[in-house]
């Protein structure tokens, strides 16, 4: 129990950011409507990727210096559970585009943003399954994995300032600060924040759990 | 000691390459054919834009073709004795430079080819051959390291292209961009893109450089 309160943390702030994402007052704004309620999904989705994102480059980098397989599955792992996070920012930054944009995609810098960086992981993983050597394929995508975060933060630094952009937080466009004025939102952002992200790492340590029981098991046999 | 080996490794590239010079023929007729290609689908392109980045698209792959060969051609004997000779660090460097000196003569070839058929629309030419010369500086760096970890795998080209493009787009971004300037001739230089590009460079040169240490040994 001692070690686990983050889990009991992470599950009564998500349960709390679903309740409350839906049922508090929000801020009546033109165009956004009660679609505004999504931030406090569709926002925690991409802290929570870049978050695990970074947990999996933390690994890749542990690796090239230790060569503990260990932290290779730890780095793999974290790349899928990256992945699955920026789906589900994908997802639901689409329907909120499809409300409030009229699109399902546009053609947008935040957009492209978010499309390379599931173009790298996917990338990623194809690298990784094309080498079947446990210790060659781990240094060779701790390696990949090193240099493609670093272009992807490049990336995603200087692509707003090559144009405009119509989403929050860019190009004259208000971000989240425009809605500060109204606290109402702020109570409920950060306890989601926390929460996904959480739970995020939680899902995490699941899959690494699970990952190591299968090495083990294909060790043994 | 270094900056030796540098230049040693630097010649022994380019002997190898004079040895063989099929294959710098085959991707110098790759770029010819290619533009000839796009020439007959779209004769004259006057539009600034599809001009660009079709001679970008042409630029991107006849790049991935001319250095992904850089290390897949390698055989893993020859591999193995030059790894006892020089530091990683050194035969990185020195294939970078090859493939910088490489580039630069295919784009400058592709540039004369392309602006021949399809047509010269380009106002500000030195800031153009600028834009290109970092360009085929940045290719050749990111691409040079590509291709050493794609040469570790099984199926290599493939590999080669799905690695490099998501991770090329930075550098393809504010090349498309400031070549696209130099097409409309604006009068001023955009200095703080020119910067971005130096610092791209930079960026995937120093991470070749601590990285490749890690792939060369098998």
């Amino acid at each position: 129990m001692k070690k686990n309160w983050w889990k009991i943390i992470a599950f009564v702030f998500v349960l709390y950011t679903i309740i409350a994402g839906f049922l508090f007052k929000v801020p009546a704004q033109p165009i956004l409507h009660e679609s505004i309620r999504n931030l406090y999904f569709h926002v925690p989705m991409w802290f929570s990727m870049m978050t695990i994102l970074f947990v999996s480059v933390w690994h890749s980098i542990k690796y090239l210096s230790k060569s503990n397989i260990e932290s290779d599955i730890v780095a793999s792992r974290a790349a899928h559970t990256g992945m699955l996070f920026g789906a589900l920012g994908l997802v639901t930054g689409s329907i909120w585009a499809r409300y409030t944009w009229g699109a399902w995609w546009v053609a947008d810098t935040k957009l492209n943003g978010a499309a390379i960086t599931t173009l790298i992981y996917t990338a990623y993983f194809i690298l990784r399954g094309s080498i079947d050597e446990e210790q060659k394929r781990a240094r060779i995508a701790a390696v990949y994995n090193i240099f493609a975060y670093v272009m992807l933060i490049v990336f995603l630094m200087i692509l707003p300032r090559m144009s405009d952009s119509l989403h929050p937080g860019n190009g004259g466009n208000p971000g989240f600060n425009k809605y500060d004025l109204d606290s109402n939102m702020r109570v409920v952002f950060y306890p989601a924040v926390i929460g996904w992200i959480l739970l995020g790492v939680w899902i995490l340590s699941l899959q690494i759990r699970f990952e190591k029981i299968k090495r083990k098991i294909y060790l043994r046999d | 000691m270094v900056y030796q080996q540098i230049k040693y490794l630097f010649k022994k590239e380019v002997k190898l390459e004079m040895r063989n010079k099929y294959a710098l023929g085959g991707i110098l007729l790759y770029v010819v054919s290619t533009v000839f290609v796009s020439y007959l689908s779209f004769k004259q392109i006057i539009n600034p834009a599809t001009w660009n980045a079709l001679f970008w698209i042409i630029l991107l792959f006849a790049s991935i073709n001319g250095v992904a060969k850089s290390f897949i051609n390698e055989t893993r004997g020859r591999q193995l004795y030059l790894y006892t000779l020089a530091s990683p660090q050194a035969v990185i460097l020195s294939k970078i430079l090859y493939n910088s000196l490489l580039l630069t003569v295919l784009s400058v070839l592709c540039l004369l080819v392309y602006s021949l058929f399809i047509g010269n629309i380009i106002q500000d030419l030195p800031l153009f051959l600028i834009t290109l010369l970092a360009g085929s500086m940045g290719f050749s760096s990111l691409l040079t390291m590509v291709s050493a970890i794609a040469s570790k795998t099984s199926n290599n080209f493939t590999l080669m292209a799905i690695l490099s493009f998501p991770i090329m787009m930075p550098l393809l971004m504010v090349l498309i961009k400031l070549s696209k300037n130099a097409i409309d001739g604006l009068d001023k230089w955009d200095w703080n893109s020119l910067f971005i590009l130096m610092f791209l460079n930079l960026i995937i040169v120093t991470l070749s450089y601590l990285l490749f240490r890690y792939l060369w040994r098998d």
